[in-house]
């Protein structure tokens, strides 16, 4: 159960660079694609492969990439989500810092199947270093002649740009990314057209997450087939998981889909436990976004069964009982944590995060930050806690993106395990002064 | 300061990288140069954003200067207003803040001895804080230019200081100087 694809080779000594790259078998999946394979053959592996979108949605990718439309004379493009900012997660930028090419040999063989002449990777501008280090693994990808005009003579041509972002947590909704692509706000579009009809400059598009596209050389390598048997039920293939919070060892781990989460969070192959010793209290499992779940519920699925890491189980029990696999962020929060203050930080994201353009979203948020430090400032009432849950329901499924549900679900499903920790704090405001368990940090002493 | 655009001038390598990443994009599309080069400009003129400068910006993509106003107001990675030669960005969001970032940020305003949001009297130091920075195995963090400080203590915080402090190469930003080349 632990089937290495994306980072087998992580630790090889020079694996940024192309040359040692391919003496690990890279750009051998571009070469049998372009070579050997017909576009649609290599749309069609993917769709056999089961493989689904890695950056939170889970949509399945060769059917994303079946919708693009394809009019004679207009140009197609495959853009690369690398917006990363999903709070709790950081395994795009792991990725590409490490083994850039992966991205690289997987632009490429998904442009060829979408038939795409041109592709940009869109990535955080707060990750300029990582910029950089794409701008040279594209460079050697060129000097090799696997970019440019007529690839390995096959009369197949592509360019590959990076454009960095400026900081927005919006542009990692595709059409919000698609607008900023272009130069404009990061406001995402009303939907339908779906980018797939018209995307970037109104031409067919898609959008994918890096981890989307890095998978699919392993998939022409190894067969759409072969790779579906990886994993567990339509959970297929391997998926990176950001562990972090309060665990022994925080990283990134790539994962066979269906691990049980009670081994993913006590086994020291993954993340080795609570640190010092604590209690697990609850967890984030997939990004901020998804919804909480008290440690019983996440070990655990409402019928009893141990919980898996994979899309199904655990989003079984639904928003009630389950949560999401969305972006793989997993956050962990020991017995000390308050779920009240978490709640706020991340209220305060989202509130700093929205568009603005969907008035429930940009006044909902607000609205929601400002009560939720009511709590902390000891001044809430039994009332605020109807009162939030009131507002995050006429956000949810009112805004024109997801981020009016992100902000949501969070609110949801705190006062939904966690009501009486809301209770506690309105009527033992005394004891908000107490909690100081936040500030606990080995060498750190909190400072007054 | 400048007065106006006409005295905005852009380094010969910056000019060039510049022509290099508009070529990037369709003709007619060159709008979509604009955060790359508002990025360049910081690195170019202090670190912030100035209206000429965004005028200037505005004129070489052939595009109104209400364009770049909008977009370089929506975005949290460019100041519009003078900043330190060096702004630390402290991510102040979920698992940093599990992890202490909030101790970090008081800890850096009672050693800088300014409040968040504000620059240092000598024009060393702006403390800002940002949102998740993708960092969050290696919390808590801050960023300063490119650079990731992570897995931060306060005795690492005092020594990331000290080698800023006694730096004085100029202005520290997000787009490296040494990587305005063509």
């Amino acid at each position: 159960m632990s089937r290495q694809l994306l980072l087998e080779h992580i630790n090889t000594p020079g694996i940024r660079g192309i040359k040692a790259f391919r003496e690990k078998g890279g750009y051998s999946a571009l070469e049998k694609a372009l070579k050997t394979m017909k576009p649609d053959e290599v749309t069609e592996e993917v769709k056999k492969s089961g493989l689904r979108g890695r950056g939170g949605a889970g949509f399945p990718t060769g059917m994303k990439w079946s919708f693009l439309a394809k009019p004679d004379g207009v140009p197609r493009y495959l853009v690369c989500n690398a917006d990363e900012s999903e709070p709790g997660t950081f395994k795009d930028r792991y990725l590409m810092s490490h083994i850039p090419h992966s991205l690289v040999e997987g632009m490429i063989v998904s442009s060829y199947a979408l038939g795409a002449n041109t592709a940009y990777i869109y990535i955080r501008g707060e990750m300029l270093y990582v910029y950089h280090i794409l701008e040279e693994a594209i460079a050697e990808a060129y000097e090799a002649g696997f970019l440019g005009k007529n690839i390995l003579g096959t009369g197949y041509s592509l360019d590959l740009y990076v454009h960095p972002g400026g900081g927005a947590y919006i542009c990692g909704e595709e059409t919000a990314l698609l607008e900023s692509l272009e130069g404009k706000r990061g406001n995402p579009r009303i939907k339908p057209p779906f980018p797939a009809v018209k995307g970037l400059w109104q031409s067919p598009t898609v959008v994918n997450n890096v981890e989307t596209i890095a998978a699919v050389p392993h998939i022409i390598n190894m067969s759409g087939d072969e790779y579906a048997k990886i994993g567990i039920g339509k959970s297929t293939g391997t998926k990176l998981i950001s562990a972090c919070g309060h665990i022994n060892k925080p990283g990134v781990y790539e994962i066979e889909l269906g691990v049980p989460v009670e081994e993913f969070i006590y086994s020291d192959k993954y993340c080795g436990g609570i640190r010092n010793g604590k209690k697990l209290k609850a967890v984030v499992a997939g990004g901020s976004s998804v919804p909480i779940l008290p440690g019983e519920m996440i070990l655990k699925t409402p019928t009893g069964e141990p919980r898996l890491m994979s899309y199904e189980s655990l989003s079984e029990g639904g928003f009630a009982g389950g949560t999401m696999l969305g972006s793989g962020g997993f956050i962990v929060m020991d017995e000390d944590t308050s779920i009240v203050k978490n709640l706020w930080n991340f209220t305060r994201f989202y509130h700093h995060e929205s568009c603005g353009q969907c008035s429930p979203c940009r006044e909902g948020t607000g609205w929601m930050e400002k009560i939720l430090h009511k709590f902390m400032d000891g001044h809430a009432t039994l009332k605020d806690i109807d009162l939030l849950w009131d507002i995050q329901s006429k956000i949810e499924g009112k805004t024109i993106c997801p981020l009016g549900d992100a902000a949501a679900w969070p609110v949801a499903s705190a006062i939904r395990h966690f009501r009486s920790e809301f209770e506690d704090y309105v009527r033992n405001p005394e004891k908000i002064k107490d909690i100081k368990h936040y500030y606990r940090l080995n060498n750190l002493q909190p400072v007054s | 300061m400048y007065k106006d655009k006409s005295e905005v001038v852009f380094s010969d390598d910056a000019s060039a990288l510049i022509q290099k990443i508009i070529r990037r994009y369709p003709d007619g599309r060159q709008k979509s140069a604009l955060l790359p080069l508002l990025h360049i400009a910081q690195a170019e003129f202090g670190g912030w954003l100035s209206a000429p400068v965004m005028d200037k910006v505005a004129e070489i993509l052939n595009i109104q200067s209400i364009e770049v106003y909008e977009v370089a107001s929506f975005y949290s990675m460019f100041n519009l207003k003078p900043v330190g030669r060096c702004v630390i960005e402290v991510c102040r969001t979920g698992p940093c803040w599990l992890l202490g970032a909030e101790d970090i940020v008081k800890y850096l305003e009672k050693k800088l001895n300014i409040k968040e949001g504000q620059t240092t009297a000598d024009g060393v130091f702006t403390l800002k804080t940002v949102e998740c920075l993708a960092s969050c195995g290696t919390a808590p963090m801050m960023q300063i230019g490119q650079t990731y400080h992570e897995h931060l203590t306060c005795e690492k915080v005092d020594e990331v200081i000290d080698h800023y402090k006694n730096n004085t190469e100029g202005t520290i930003s997000h787009w490296s100087k040494d990587k305005i080349k063509a």
